[in-house]
C-alpha cells in the first residue's frame, strides 16, 4: 500500500459514484424499455457505466489506502459517504426522463473524461481514455433520442420538456468546483468541472434547439451530493443494490 | 388518459456487420427503428457491442426483393442434373496445388 491521499480518493469517489449511481439507476430499465433494441441499448450503457465505475473505485481504494477495494466502496458505504451529484440518483421516471437525463450527464461526462484523460496521474489518464469512447457513443445515442422525443409527436413533446425542466436544477452542481480539489487541480490530476460548463451548454443548446425544447431560464440549482448531502432516493437506490453483498459478506461466484 | 397509437411497430431494418478490414459484410439479423440514424444505432447494439464488428450497414428490409420458397424449384433445382454447369472436368495442371 502507498502513501494514503485522502483529496484524491475523494475526488475519485466523485467521479466513481457518478456512474455506480446513474448506472445502476439504468439498470432498472433492464426488461422495461419500450422496445427490445432498446432495452438492450439501456442495459448495455449501465455496464459501461458500472464499469467505469468499477475501476474509478478500484483506484480510490489504491489512493486511499485504508484496505477497502472497490466492491467494499460499492456495497459497504452508507448513503452519506456516496459523493455522487443529485442529478444521477434522481428516479428513472419516464422514458424521457432517462434519456435526457443520460443526455445532460452524458454531455458533461464526455468532457469531464477529456480533460481527465490530460491528468498527471497516469491510472486516472488511462481510465478517463478507454471510458472516453464509451461516453461518446452514450452521449450519441441519448443525444438522436432527445431530438426524436423533443421533435416527436405532442407527447412526446410535452414530456420530454417535463424532463428537461424537471432536471435542469440539478445539471449546475456538476460544474460547481469542490473546494477540497484545489490541489489536485493544481498539480493537474483533476480537472476543473467549472471550466467545463460554456462548452456544455453549447452543446446541450445545440440538441435542445434540434430538439424544439428550451433549457429553463436562471432555475436555482441545487446542490448537496459531492459533499455526501442526498436526497431520499439514494437510500433507496443502495438499500437494493447493496443488500444481496451484504447479505453475504465476501460471496464469491 | 392519451390513447395509445395503433401503430406498435417501427419499420424493419437489416443490419450487415464486417468483421474485419477486407472480409464482406455479412447479414447479421434486423432490427426496429424510426429513421436510419436509429436503425445504425441500435444494430451497434444488438449485433456489435461485443466488439464483433468493424463496420455496419443498415437496410430498409422493405428495399430488399428476395426469392420465396416457391421459387426454390424453378430458381435453384434445375442446376442439379446439369453437371456440365460446374467446372469439375477440367483437368488441373499437376502442381497445383492451392484450390
Amino acid at each position: 500500500m502507498g502513501t494514503p491521499n485522502p483529496a484524491l480518493a475523494t475526488a475519485l469517489l466523485r467521479i466513481g459514484d457518478d456512474r455506480l449511481v446513474l448506472g445502476h439507476r439504468t439498470s432498472e430499465w433492464c426488461g422495461h424499455a419500450p422496445i427490445l433494441e432498446e432495452d438492450i441499448a439501456l442495459a448495455n450503457v449501465a455496464l459501461d457505466l458500472i464499469g467505469q465505475a468499477n475501476m474509478v473505485l478500484q483506484h480510490a481504494g489504491t489512493v486511499e489506502a485504508a484496505g477497502r477495494d472497490q466492491d467494499a466502496l460499492a456495497f459497504f458505504r452508507d448513503a452519506f459517504a456516496f459523493r455522487n451529484a443529485l442529478l444521477c440518483e434522481l428516479p428513472k421516471g419516464d422514458f424521457a426522463v432517462t434519456i435526457v437525463r443520460h443526455f445532460l450527464h452524458g454531455a458533461y461526462s464526455v468532457l469531464q473524461w477529456e480533460a481527465l484523460s490530460r491528468s498527471t496521474d497516469p491510472t486516472l489518464a488511462g481510465i478517463a481514455a478507454k471510458a472516453l469512447k464509451e461516453s461518446r457513443y452514450h452521449v450519441r445515442h441519448a443525444g438522436e433520442w432527445v431530438i426524436r422525443l423533443g421533435d416527436g409527436t405532442d407527447e412526446s413533446h410535452r414530456r420530454a420538456q417535463d424532463a428537461v425542466d424537471a432536471l435542469w436544477p440539478y445539471t449546475g452542481e456538476l460544474f460547481m468546483q469542490p473546494a477540497d480539489e484545489a490541489t489536485l487541480v493544481a498539480d493537474g490530476v483533476t480537472a476543473d468541472v467549472s471550466h467545463l460548463e460554456p462548452e456544455w451548454r453549447r452543446q446541450v443548446d445545440g440538441v435542445l434547439q434540434r430538439a424544439t425544447l428550451n433549457a429553463p431560464v436562471a432555475a436555482w440549482m441545487q446542490r448537496g451530493g459531492r459533499d455526501g448531502k442526498h436526497t431520499e432516493h439514494l437510500g433507496r437506490l443502495l438499500a437494493e443494490m447493496q443488500v444481496v453483498a451484504r447479505a453475504h459478506p465476501g460471496a464469491a461466484w | 388518459m392519451p390513447t395509445p397509437s395503433t401503430e406498435s411497430s417501427w419499420p424493419l431494418w437489416e443490419v450487415f456487420t464486417q468483421e474485419k478490414d477486407g472480409a464482406p459484410h455479412e447479414h447479421a439479423g434486423s432490427v426496429h427503428a424510426t429513421d436510419a440514424e436509429h436503425a445504425l444505432q441500435n444494430a451497434r447494439d444488438v449485433y456489435a457491442r461485443r466488439g464483433e464488428a468493424i463496420s455496419l450497414w443498415v437496410v430498409p428490409s422493405a428495399a430488399i426483393t428476395a426469392s420465396t420458397p416457391e421459387d426454390m424449384g424453378p430458381f435453384f433445382d434445375p442446376a442439379n442434373d446439369k453437371p456440365y454447369r460446374h467446372p469439375q472436368f477440367y483437368k488441373v495442371p499437376k502442381g497445383v496445388k492451392v484450390f
